[in-house]
């Protein structure tokens, strides 16, 4: 089995596509990181699980009741 | 106007000549000056909001840069130090130019509503509104108050930058905007008196051109006057303290020497020296906008100490 060598025109636009590649792909990190951010505002993230949490209990006074 | 000017293609574009689109260098002073912007704002950010909205305000400059390559391409091509950027140069197509232009435009305004607030993506919109359609399209072929009215889309910057922390703006913000825009005008009609044959050959209605060489002179000294007191006035505020305003009284000192040294030499001597005093002076334009930036965020820092500041 044999693969057809490139053709000339992806060597010449090599450049062009590794750049942009690479462009897109901090894009899609910097979305992933501003998401974290925004939807923690920058505290750990945790919710139920099946165990006792107790930090993630209500506080006594001023917490909302189920 | 039914003239159509056509480059010829040289090669391939690589991925620089569409990075060189975005001017790099005007993105540079964009992101230092929107940093301190959003540095020395009352309110913290994030540092991966800050982050993200300094990079989509560059973006948005260059952006705007683009467009400004895209319609000025025929000037550009006639002035020696326009003349190899990427249209002119034949290495990318005017089409491509306004393709990308528009595209980061719209990227760079929603990334950064969402990023920060609607404010501040509203102030960049404008930005780039201001510099490709009132700057380029309009204002600087026709009037040689081109260069202080376009002044107004570079100033932009730090106010986006403190948008971007407070959600509004405020004296503060203003001054810094007031800074730039005041700066523009000997910085840039202090490189039309050495690059004279560039503006004369492309038509560009500079002030040398429309107004000659001595009325370009007194008007370096007349902005470079009225610059001084925007300067201390920003010192005086929350941004500044005794840091600043030691930096900003030294810095406008040398400035005010450089535009009276401007004003009082004949043509022929600057023609003798090959505009020496003129060089330094734009030289040092750029050094008094970097260190007097410089100055608000060492104060923000001292402030951060419990030093700096007006207690």
């Amino acid at each position: 089995m044999s693969f057809r060598p490139d053709h000339e025109l992806h060597q010449r636009r090599f450049s062009r596509n590794l750049g942009l590649g690479l462009t897109l792909v901090a894009f899609v990190v910097l979305v992933f990181a501003l998401t974290v951010v925004k939807v923690t505002r920058g505290d750990p993230m945790q919710a139920f699980d099946h165990t006792v949490r107790p930090e993630l209990q209500p506080a006594a006074t001023g917490g909302t009741q189920p | 106007m039914s003239d159509v000017q056509t480059y010829q293609q040289s090669g391939e574009a690589q991925f620089g000549d569409y990075v060189a689109l975005l001017k790099p260098r005007v993105m540079s002073l964009v992101v230092f000056t929107a940093l301190v912007g959003l540095l020395v704002a009352p309110v913290g950010v994030h540092p991966v909001v800050g982050f993200a909205a300094i990079l989509f305000i560059a973006l948005g400059a260059g952006a705007s840069g683009a467009l400004n390559m895209w319609w000025d391409a025929d000037i550009d091509a006639v002035m020696n130090r326009t003349k190899t950027r990427p249209v002119p140069a034949g290495k990318v197509q005017a089409g491509e130019a306004l393709g990308l232009g528009m595209a980061l435009s719209g990227i760079a305004v929603v990334m950064l509503a969402l990023s920060a607030n609607l404010f501040a993506a509203g102030l960049l919109a404008f930005t780039i509104f201001f510099y490709a359609v009132v700057y380029s399209m309009w204002l600087k072929r026709l009037t040689p108050q081109n260069i202080v009215i376009g002044g107004a889309a570079g100033a932009f910057p730090p106010m986006i930058g403190w948008a971007v922390a407070t959600g509004g703006v405020s004296v503060e913000s203003a001054l810094m905007f007031g800074l730039i825009f005041m700066w523009t005008p000997p910085h840039f009609w202090a490189l039309a008196l050495f690059m004279k044959e560039d503006y004369h050959k492309a038509g560009v209605p500079m002030l040398t051109v429309t107004h000659g060489r001595a009325e370009t002179r007194r008007q370096i000294l007349i902005y470079t006057v009225l610059l001084a007191p925007v300067s201390i006035w920003a010192a005086l505020t929350t941004i500044g303290g005794p840091f600043t305003l030691a930096v900003a009284v030294v810095l406008n000192a040398i400035f005010l020497k450089g535009a009276y040294d401007i004003w009082k030499r004949p043509e022929a001597q600057a023609e003798g020296d090959k505009y020496a005093v003129e060089k330094t002076f734009f030289k040092f334009s750029l050094a008094y906008l970097f260190l007097h930036f410089a100055a608000f965020l060492v104060e923000a820092l001292l402030k951060t100490y419990g030093l700096g500041g007006w207690a």
